[in-house]
């Protein structure tokens, strides 16, 4: 076996995996960037996935399924918004409702289409390579285009996202608002930034994000649906926030190593000899991405005079009450 | 214009009243959401109701499934209490049935079923108490956030219960499917009323958990850490060891929900043995405001919905999946009523003919 | 009512016949209060009387049940903070409004338009505006890393670099040494000449006798008086503000000639969770029968010093020797028990000290439960001493079933001094225990704490007006930065000294080798 085809494949795969992974940590790092922990990125991936799906396979119109899923899964956070924001209820709880209600929304409307593929205009666009090099033979080109070159648009188009968003956060006064917020909403009134439309405006567009990442999922990866198909990607989310400390740059590499530890199991299972040991056996091998959380939440709570994220989260702001 | 403000006091039936509204308020919104879909809300809370209490079998089934929902939410609450965000009722679950069947397993066929089922109580408790002690002594050492710490436990848990599943217990007996052997037979749960005895284990924690918060030092030492941490050092209670006390106690009743579980009504320890009750029992939890009587009646309903949802699937071909979007919306009004106990909402009244003259 | 002959627009603004309430409580009732451009305008009452209410109201957080705002001579509806900037308002509140983790410039230019964010730019404009206004500020550092003025100065800027015009300033002086605030005030002065209006709330009568030109009293949610400065005297002022003559001598008993020692500390070093040192080799002791003061801009090692006194805090290293055991790195718990009674009233009364949320008897329960032998917590003989304290110390409350949340500050305080007193310490620790509280009530507080003393107790007395400091204790100890910078006689001290001691100069820099002072 070609060793280098296989890590090649393996990046590449990796790199697939981890594009919804980091669509949701972009979400979900704006939604803590403006003070809320929304635990229901699961349901809301889920509730883009579905409606999206839904759409695509009815009208096989990527922009109006891509829409679609936006939209879903801005419902489910609109919600979260307004139990979170306008009516103080606690975070937490208010994020697993959402989970509870989005998964099963998403499945029923899924359920319509379980039997469908991802058809065929959509998959030609995602078939599309932008920057692939085609048949090269230079084993080092040949590496490259296989790992990082031979993927959709939609890759790029993330990891893109992921760069003007970290501008965004730190270069403009609409970021510096939002992060103030998430940081002191009561600071940020008195100096005149509208609290309420921060905190709409960025669960909402959050919300979106992870939609659109839950898409991706039975759009291009699996190419079908079936219920829960996100499988538990939102919760992941939610701790590769911490992981990459809320920053929007770093969260590209966290949703890679993700991801990449996702499917490592899979790859090594091709290598009989290690894959025996029961490290590597790929049931165990799957934990590892939540040992990794774990090890990496204990280290930043524990590191001294460290930066422990925004510190309103999980604060409900009522001006009248600080 | 409208402005809320903090309330001072409610009178019991006034907030009881709010809380019944925002429920019914769930409901409307739930049936909206059905019709949207397509489908009849009437008939289908009809068929819920009629599936879940309409006759003795129904009525068993519901209560088969609200056993494991009250006892993982009256440990769940007792974490609450502390604030102690305990999300990780799901691996505090499985660890107890692993715990429990890893007894079954290897005690002798001969053994008593009552030692068993007494054997595997304790295990089943042992092993939710140790996966919420490891983030429980992790968040009172490093303060590391114990919301995150067990929900990543969630899914380690399940990983370890799939490799059992698939690769370490695999069951050789069962023609290369994959599955874990039974727990023995003696070790079954004894029927009482058509149900296993879990309720009765259910109604008793109910209440030991209720004199345990309400009555005991250990229960104030615990209200008192869940309302101020620094006023509960201040008063010189060791924060660290009611906490871990705490974390032990929640966790292993959690463990033993799963224990009773297993043994009750399912007896194969599987992945999705769970069936999501650690993630229930939490909305279960915070719907009954931690009061465990309250606690035992929810768990009844939510379960109801569970219940139904099987029997509007086959009867009016509505998707099950149906009950958790009730669920989910249910939970969500009762959420969002919670504001209307604590602020109102008054209307300014506009002086018109005061302001005017003011300009003057 | 003042009648208005001069014309509207000679105000900076005006507000008329403002009332709120909160519940069944007048914050504000028919209030009027008028600014004119270019004055300084001190904003006096209790705590109580509706100053903070009023203020709210005309930066936008509260919106007034009736009544106006004019800015200009224009009607303005204040529906938000965002409506009151535009107005040229400006506040400076008591506690900080700044977001920690970012820098001082961010914070200052969160609220200038503008769509980009120039790092370099934005921090030298702000450097050359404050520069223009006599104070000093590093724009790039992080807000966590500045002292309490520095922070002050922040906020002052803040809200001048939106070109506010009307500056409303709460309780400014409180966190400030006697030098800083003569600094701010040179800064205020320069910014009324300027042509600023200046709304200086405070209940410091001699700072507002020295710095402003008129003066606004307010009592139990209405206005009471608006006059010129040099009308009126800081008595008559008083007598407005209470509504009857008081006499605003706090009696101070000699200490006994024979008191032993109760408390020696020798050396205390500890730091907190983060790392930092808070409390750096203090020695100090503190005999029965005597008031030790500790005088210190907040946050100079006052509350960690207290608490790692009682136990709750970790000790580095030194001793705490309480009659001849050394209790240091003892829980309260294992204070208790080696006999020693010592009460501790903490600063944040409902955050540490009391639960906020349970009543009155459980609150009480608190100190006493972990006596009570078994498993089962008993509350029926604790209801009675509950019933007896609120009897003896007067606390209005609907029953001992009350939750304490729900009672002012000063009965809240009193059910903690309660519960504390009844416990006999020999050593009572008392942080900022008038804050918050009305003239009575603080003179009550004084008074309890006499009595102690009489009663041979020790006490440990934190306190942030140096006035009162100055009036009450037998010594004063000063800290600078977690560090003893001084134990003067509280009879022969001066406030410049105490001062000067705050930011930093050790005693005997400021006598010239001379030792502390000690009573024996």
């Amino acid at each position: 076996m070609d060793t280098s085809f296989v890590i090649a494949t393996f990046i590449a795969s990796a790199i697939a995996y981890s594009v919804s992974l980091l669509l949701g940590t972009l979400g979900e790092l704006l939604t803590e960037r403006a003070g809320h922990v929304n635990l229901g990125v699961e349901g809301m991936m889920l509730m883009g996935g579905a409606c999206g799906y839904v759409t695509a396979v009815k009208t096989d119109n990527l922009l109006l399924a891509l829409f679609a899923a936006a939209a879903g899964a801005a419902l489910g956070a609109l919600l979260y918004a307004i139990l979170t924001v306008t009516l103080r209820a606690n975070q937490n709880v208010s994020g697993l409702a959402l989970t509870t209600f989005g998964a099963g929304l998403a499945n029923t409307l899924g359920s319509t289409v379980a039997k469908s593929n991802t058809p065929d205009h959509i998959t030609a666009f995602f078939s599309f390579h932008p920057f692939s090099l085609g048949d090269v033979q230079n084993p080092i080109l040949r590496f490259l285009n296989v790992s990082l070159l031979s993927h959709d648009v939609f890759v790029y188009a993330s990891i893109l996202l992921a760069v003007f968003l970290s501008w965004f956060l730190f270069k403009t006064k609409e970021g510096l608002s939002l992060r103030m917020v998430g940081e002191n909403p009561a600071a940020a009134d008195a100096s005149g930034v509208n609290v309420t439309r921060i905190k709409y405006m960025y669960i909402l567009i959050g919300g979106m994000l992870c939609g659109l990442g839950g898409l991706y999922i039975p759009l291009v990866l699996q190419r079908t649906w079936h219920a829960d198909i996100t499988a538990g990607k939102g919760w992941i989310v939610v701790a590769l926030v911490i992981f990459v400390r809320w920053h929007p740059i770093k969260a590209i590499g966290g949703a890679f190593v993700f991801g990449a530890l996702s499917i490592v199991g899979m790859t090594i299972q091709q290598f009989t000899q290690i894959s025996s040991l029961v490290i590597f056996n790929q049931y165990i091998m799957v934990m590892y991405p939540y040992v990794l959380t774990i090890i990496v939440l204990v280290i930043t709570y524990a590191r001294k005079k460290a930066w422990r994220g925004p510190s309103s989260v999980g604060n409900s702001y009522f001006r009248e009450e600080r | 214009m409208f402005q809320i403000t903090k309330r001072d006091e409610l009178p019991t039936w006034q907030g009881v009243l709010i809380r019944i509204g925002s429920i019914l308020a769930g409901v409307l919104l739930a049936s909206f959401i059905i019709a949207i879909l397509g489908f009849d809300p009437v008939k289908t809370f009809a068929a819920l109701i009629g599936g879940s209490f309409g006759s003795s079998s129904a009525l068993i089934n519901t209560v088969t499934i609200a056993i494991p929902l009250a006892i993982t939410a009256l440990g769940l609450a007792i974490a609450f209490r502390m604030k102690f965000w305990n999300i990780g009722g799901e691996g505090q679950i499985i660890m107890g049935c692993v715990f429990a069947t890893f007894v079954s397993h290897n005690m002798p066929a001969s053994t008593p079923g009552v030692v068993l089922i007494l054997l595997m109580g304790v295990a089943g408790f042992l092993g939710g108490a140790i996966w919420a002690l490891i983030p429980g002594l992790f968040r009172v050492y490093l303060r590391t956030n114990e919301t995150l710490f067990t929900l990543m436990m969630n899914y380690i848990a399940l990983c370890i219960v799939q490799y059992l599943h698939f690769v370490l217990w695999r069951d050789p007996a069962a023609k290369g499917f994959p599955k874990i052997k039974a727990i023995q037979e003696q070790a079954h749960l004894p029927m009482l009323f058509g149900v296993h005895i879990g309720f009765i284990v259910a109604i008793v924690l109910g209440v030991l958990v209720f004199l345990l918060i309400r009555k005991t030092k250990l229960g104030f030492e615990i209200r008192v850490v869940g309302e101020s941490a620094p006023t509960a050092n201040y008063a010189g209670i060791n924060v660290r060891q009611v906490m871990l006390t705490g974390v032990i106690l929640s966790g292993g009743i959690v463990g033993l929900a799963g224990m009773v579980k297993l043994a009750g009504a399912v007896y194969t320890l599987s992945p999705s043995i769970t069936g999501n009750a650690g993630f229930t029992a939490i909305v279960i939890a915070w719907l009954s405001n931690l009061s465990a009587p309250i606690m035992l009646v929810v768990s009844v309903l939510i379960a109801a919905l569970e219940q139904g949802s099987q029997v509007i699937q086959i009867k009016l071909n509505v998707p099950s999946a149906v009950a958790a979007v009730i669920q989910g919306l249910i939970l969500m009004s009762a959420l969002g009523g919670e504001f209307f106990l604590r602020y109102r909402i008054v209307r300014r009244k506009r002086e018109q003919s005061k302001s005017q003259k003011g300009d003057a | 009512m003042s009648e208005t002959t001069t014309p509207v627009s000679e105000f900076a603004f005006s507000m008329k016949g403002i009332s709120k309430t909160f519940g069944s409580v007048a914050a504000n009732e028919e209030i009027d209060f008028e600014v004119r451009k270019g004055e300084i305008h001190a904003l006096l009452g209790e705590n109580g009387s509706g100053k903070s209410t009023l203020m709210n109201i005309l930066s936008g957080i509260y919106q007034p049940d009736s009544g106006t705002v004019f800015v200009g001579g224009e009607r303005k509806v204040f529906h938000s903070p965002k409506d009151s900037i535009q107005c040229g308002i400006g506040m400076v509140y008591q506690h900080f409004m700044l977001a920690e983790p970012l820098t001082a410039a961010e914070n200052i230019s969160v609220s200038t338009g503008g769509f980009f964010v120039h790092h370099k730019k934005e921090s030298a404009a702000i450097r050359a505006f404050s520069e223009k206004y006599g104070m000093e500020i590093d724009p790039d550092k992080l807000t966590n890393q500045l002292s309490v003025s520095e922070k002050q100065t922040v906020e002052i800027l803040k809200v001048l670099y939106r070109g506010a015009r009307i500056l409303v300033l709460d309780e400014p002086t409180a966190v400030l040494t006697p030098q800083e605030i003569r600094a701010l005030f040179r800064v205020l002065r320069k910014m009324r000449d300027g042509g600023c209006s200046i709304v200086f709330i405070s209940h410091k009568l001699n700072e507002v006798m020295e710095l402003c030109d008129r003066v606004t009293v307010l009592r139990k949610g209405r206005s009471i008086e608006t006059c010129d400065i040099k009308d009126i005297d800081a008595y008559e002022l008083v007598e407005k503000m209470v509504g009857r003559k008081v006499d605003l001598s706090i009696n101070r008993p000699i200490p006994k000639e024979d008191c032993k020692e109760c408390l020696r500390i020798e050396s205390l070093s500890l730091r907190d969770p983060d790392g930092y040192v808070k409390v750096n080799a203090a020695s100090f002791t503190l005999n029965h029968g005597e008031i030790l003061g500790v005088a210190g801009l907040a946050g100079s090692g006052q509350k960690e010093l207290c608490e790692a006194i009682a136990g709750i805090a970790p000790v580095e290293s030194g001793r705490i020797i309480f009659e001849g055991n050394d209790i240091a790195g003892k829980s309260p718990r294992e204070i208790i028990r080696m006999g020693v009674s010592m009460s501790f009233i903490p600063e944040d009364r409902l955050g540490m000290g009391l639960v906020a949320s349970m009543d009155i008897t459980e609150n009480i329960l608190l100190k006493d439960y972990s006596f009570q032998p078994g498993v089962f917590l008993k509350t029926a003989p604790v209801r009675e001493k509950a019933e007896r304290i609120v009897k003896e110390l007067e606390i209005s409350t609907p029953g001992v079933h009350h939750p304490v949340r729900k009672l002012s500050g000063g009965n809240i305080q009193k059910v903690i001094l309660g519960r504390e007193i009844h416990l006999s310490p020999k050593l009572l620790i008392t942080a900022y225990a008038v804050r918050g509280l009305d003239i009575n009530s603080s003179y009550t507080i004084y008074n309890l704490l006499n009595e102690q003393k009489m009663k041979d107790v020790a006490i440990l007395y934190i306190g942030e007006d140096l006035d009162v400091l100055l009036e009450l204790c037998d010594r004063i100890m000063v800290l600078c930065a977690g560090e003893v910078t001084g134990i003067v006689d509280a009879r022969s001290t001066t406030k410049e000294e105490i001062g000067q001691m705050m930011s930093g100069t050790r005693y005997e820099e400021l006598k010239g080798g001379v030792d502390y002072v000690s009573n024996h």
